[in-house]
C-alpha cells in the first residue's frame, strides 16, 4: 500500500534506531572527553561496541547488575563525567526505578539513561522484555527529561544533543529495522516539537516508531480528502505545550500515537495539556492496559492496533466528535 | 536536633559519631568551601542516610554551614532534610541517600571518576550493617573488586541492630568479613568502634591498604546509642526521638555536650 501512496516523506534505507544511538555515542565521545559509557552485558544489542573500541578507558562493563550501574553512573557525575548507561528499556526503568529516583532524578545528576528494545517492536522475546510503561515511569520523575526519537537519524541527533544538555535524561529507542525518513545531520532541539506536515482537519501527535505510521496515515487520509497535520513529539518531557495548543486551535481535534500504554504515555500528557487549556476531542493509538506477546514487530503492531490504518480510523473518530 | 523535631534516628547516629568525627576532623583532606565535584579532596558518602543528624552536625562544625542552621533539621523549608539531599543545595552533600543500598555504587562511581581525572585522593563510603541485606550492595562489591577500585574505603557501622530487632534475628549477616574477602576485598576490623584512638588507627590501617589493586572494607564494631545508657545496644532507638526528660538525662551523660543541639 505504501508504494502507491503520495507520501510527504520517503526513505531509501531502513535501519534500527539503536544504531543511531551507537553512532551518536561514538561521535559524542569524540567531541567531549568527559563522555563515558556503561553497559550491563548488552554491548552488541546497544551498539556500544564502537565506543568501547575507541575509548576503552572510558567504557565500563557492569555485568548483569543494572541497579549498580545506575549508582555507578550517578557517582561518576561527581568529578564531571557524563555517563551514558546502556541496557534494555525494561531494565533501564522498572528494574531500577528507585535507584533512578533517588540517586539520579532527585539528586539531579547528569546521567543519560539510554534504553533500547522498547515497546512491542522488540518482537519475539515477548512481554517480559517489551516494556510499555517506561515513558510513564520516567516522565513522572521531577528533573527528568524524556526523549523518544523516530528513526536512525533523529536518534543519532538526539544522542548528540543530550550529551550537551546538563541534567538527567531518559532516551528511548528500539530494535527493528525502520525507515530513515528524517534528514541526516539534523539539529535536535530538546523540548521542541517538529511540525512535519501541515494540515487543517485533525492533528496527529506521534512519537517514536509511530511517527512513520503517522506519515503514512496522513497520505491515506489525504486520498480521502482529509487534511491531517503531523507533529513529531520526540520530547515527551518537557512537552512543547505551545506547539500542541497552536495546532489543536487550528484543527480542533487530535490523535496521539505511540508504542506505549495509554496510561502514562504521550497521549496522557497531551490530554492533560488540552484539558487544562482548551479541551478538544482526542483519540488514542497505543496499548490499552495489556502486556505484549511474542511475534514479529509488524504482526504485533497490527494486532495491537499501532499502525497507519488505526491512526486513520482514530483520526476519523476524532473529526466526528468535533 | 532529633528531640527538637521529635523525629529522626538517634541510635545509629550516636553509635558512629566517633567515626564520622574522625573522618572530618582528622582523616580526610576536605574543603569547607564546597565544590560538589570535590577535585583534589577526599570525599565522603553516607549510604545509610538516616544517620543524617550526625552528618549535619559534623558538617556544620567543620564550617560547611552555620551551626545555628542545625535547629531547622527536619522542619519545613529547611536545607536539612530528614534524609540527606542535594535539592536544597546544602553544602557538604553530594547525592541523596536514605533508600538503602545505593551509596556503595555511588562511591565507586565517584572513585572511578577520580581515577579518570588522575586525582589521587580517596573516597569514603559509610553503610549500615542492616543495609548489607540489600542486593545492590553485593552487585557493587563484585564490581569494585573486578574493576580494582583501590581508592575507596567502605566502612560498615556494625552495630548488630536494625529496625525490627537484632540483625542476627532478622536476617543474619553471618560472617561479613569472610563474605567481603570472598568478593575480593581487603578487610580491616576495627573492634572498638566507639574508641577514638581505635577508630583512627583502623582508618590508618585501611588507608595503608589502598592503592594496591583492591577495594578496602573497614568493619567498624560499634554500639548503637553509644554514650547514652538507656539507648545503648538496642534497636528500640533506631527511629524514635527522646522526650524532654530523656533528653535532659542523655545530655547529662555526655561531657562534650555543647548545648547547641
Amino acid at each position: 500500500m505504501e508504494k502507491t501512496l503520495d507520501l510527504k516523506y520517503t526513505f531509501t534505507e531502513k535501519k534500527d534506531t539503536r544504531s543511531g544511538f551507537g553512532d551518536g555515542l561514538l561521535e559524542a565521545g569524540r567531541k567531549n572527553p568527559n563522555v563515558v559509557g556503561l553497559c550491563a552485558d548488552l554491548i552488541g544489542s546497544l551498539k556500544m561496541g564502537a565506543f568501547q573500541k575507541e575509548f576503552p578507558e572510558r567504557f565500563f562493563q557492569v555485568g548483569i547488575a543494572e541497579a549498580n550501574m545506575m549508582g555507578i553512573a550517578a557517582g561518576m557525575t561527581i568529578g564531571g563525567k557524563i555517563p551514558f548507561t546502556g541496557t534494555f528499556a525494561n531494565f533501564s526503568t522498572g528494574r531500577v526505578y528507585d535507584q533512578i529516583r533517588q540517586s539520579i532524578a532527585y539528586s539531579d545528576k547528569n546521567v543519560k539513561i539510554c534504553a533500547s528494545h522498547a515497546g512491542l517492536t522488540l518482537g519475539e522475546d515477548g512481554a517480559t522484555h517489551q516494556i510499555l510503561e517506561d515513558l510513564g515511569m520516567m516522565k513522572m520523575l521531577p528533573n527528568m527529561t524524556v526523549i523518544n526519537p523516530c528513526d536512525y537519524n533523529q536518534t543519532k541527533a538526539a544522542t548528540l544533543a543530550i550529551a550537551e544538555y546538563v541534567g538527567p535524561v531518559y532516551l528511548r529507542f528500539g530494535r527493528p529495522s525502520w525507515p530513515i525518513f528524517t534528514p541526516a545531520n539534523q539539529k535536535f532541539e530538546i523540548g521542541k516539537a517538529w511540525k512535519m506536515i501541515e494540515g487543517t482537519d485533525v492533528t496527529i501527535f506521534a512519537t517514536g516508531h509511530l511517527v512513520w505510521e503517522a506519515v503514512v496515515a496522513e497520505a491515506m487520509l489525504r486520498e480521502e480528502g482529509i487534511s491531517a497535520e503531523v507533529i513529531n513529539i520526540h520530547t515527551i518531557k518537557p512537552l512543547d505545550v505551545e506547539a500542541i495548543l497552536a495546532s489543536v486551535s487550528k484543527t480542533g481535534c487530535c490523535v496521539s500515537a505511540e508504542e506505549h500504554q495509554y496510561n502514562g504515555g504521550l497521549g496522557d500528557s497531551i490530554a492533560q495539556t488540552l484539558s487544562r487549556n482548551q479541551p478538544a476531542p482526542q483519540e488514542f493509538v497505543g496499548v490499552d492496559d495489556s502486556f505484549g506477546e511474542s511475534g514479529t514487530p509488524t504482526q504485533l503492531l497490527e494486532k495491537y492496533g499501532l499502525n497507519a490504518e488505526n491512526i486513520v480510523k482514530a483520526a476519523k473518530r476524532a473529526i466526528k466528535r468535533k | 536536633m532529633v528531640h527538637a523535631v521529635q523525629s529522626g534516628h538517634p541510635g545509629a547516629a550516636l553509635g558512629c559519631t566517633e567515626f564520622v568525627v574522625a573522618l572530618y576532623f582528622q582523616e580526610m583532606e576536605h574543603n569547607k568551601d564546597f565544590n560538589i565535584d570535590g577535585p583534589g579532596e577526599d570525599l565522603f558518602f553516607m549510604s545509610n542516610g538516616h544517620v543524617s543528624a550526625l552528618w549535619y552536625s559534623v558538617l556544620a562544625r567543620s564550617g560547611y554551614f552555620n551551626v545555628a542552621e542545625l535547629a531547622t533539621f527536619r522542619k519545613i523549608n529547611s536545607r536539612l532534610q530528614g534524609h540527606p539531599a542535594t535539592e536544597e543545595h546544602l553544602p557538604g552533600i553530594r547525592i541523596a541517600s536514605g533508600s538503602l543500598g545505593q551509596g556503595l555504587s555511588v562511591g565507586i562511581g565517584a572513585a572511578q571518576s577520580k581515577k579518570i581525572n588522575k586525582d589521587d585522593k580517596l573516597v569514603h563510603v559509610m553503610m549500615g550493617d542492616g543495609e548489607q541485606q540489600e542486593g545492590q550492595v553485593w552487585e557493587a562489591a563484585m564490581y569494585a573488586a573486578h574493576h580494582k577500585i583501590d581508592n575507596l574505603i567502605a566502612t560498615i557501622d556494625y552495630n548488630g541492630q536494625q529496625i525490627d530487632g537484632p540483625t542476627a534475628k532478622i536476617m543474619d549477616l553471618m560472617n561479613l568479613k569472610a563474605k567481603y574477602e570472598a568478593f575480593g576485598w581487603e578487610v580491616v576490623e576495627t573492634k572498638a568502634g566507639n574508641d577514638m584512638e581505635a577508630v583512627l588507627k583502623g582508618l590508618q590501617t585501611a588507608k595503608g591498604l589502598t592503592g594496591k589493586g583492591k577495594p578496602v572494607l573497614n568493619l567498624l564494631y560499634t554500639e548503637m546509642g553509644y554514650g547514652v545508657d538507656f539507648m545503648v545496644g538496642t534497636h528500640k532507638w533506631h527511629g524514635i526521638a527522646p522526650d524532654d526528660a530523656q533528653l535532659e538525662n542523655a545530655l547529662g551523660q555526655l561531657e562534650e555536650t555543647l548545648g547547641d543541639y
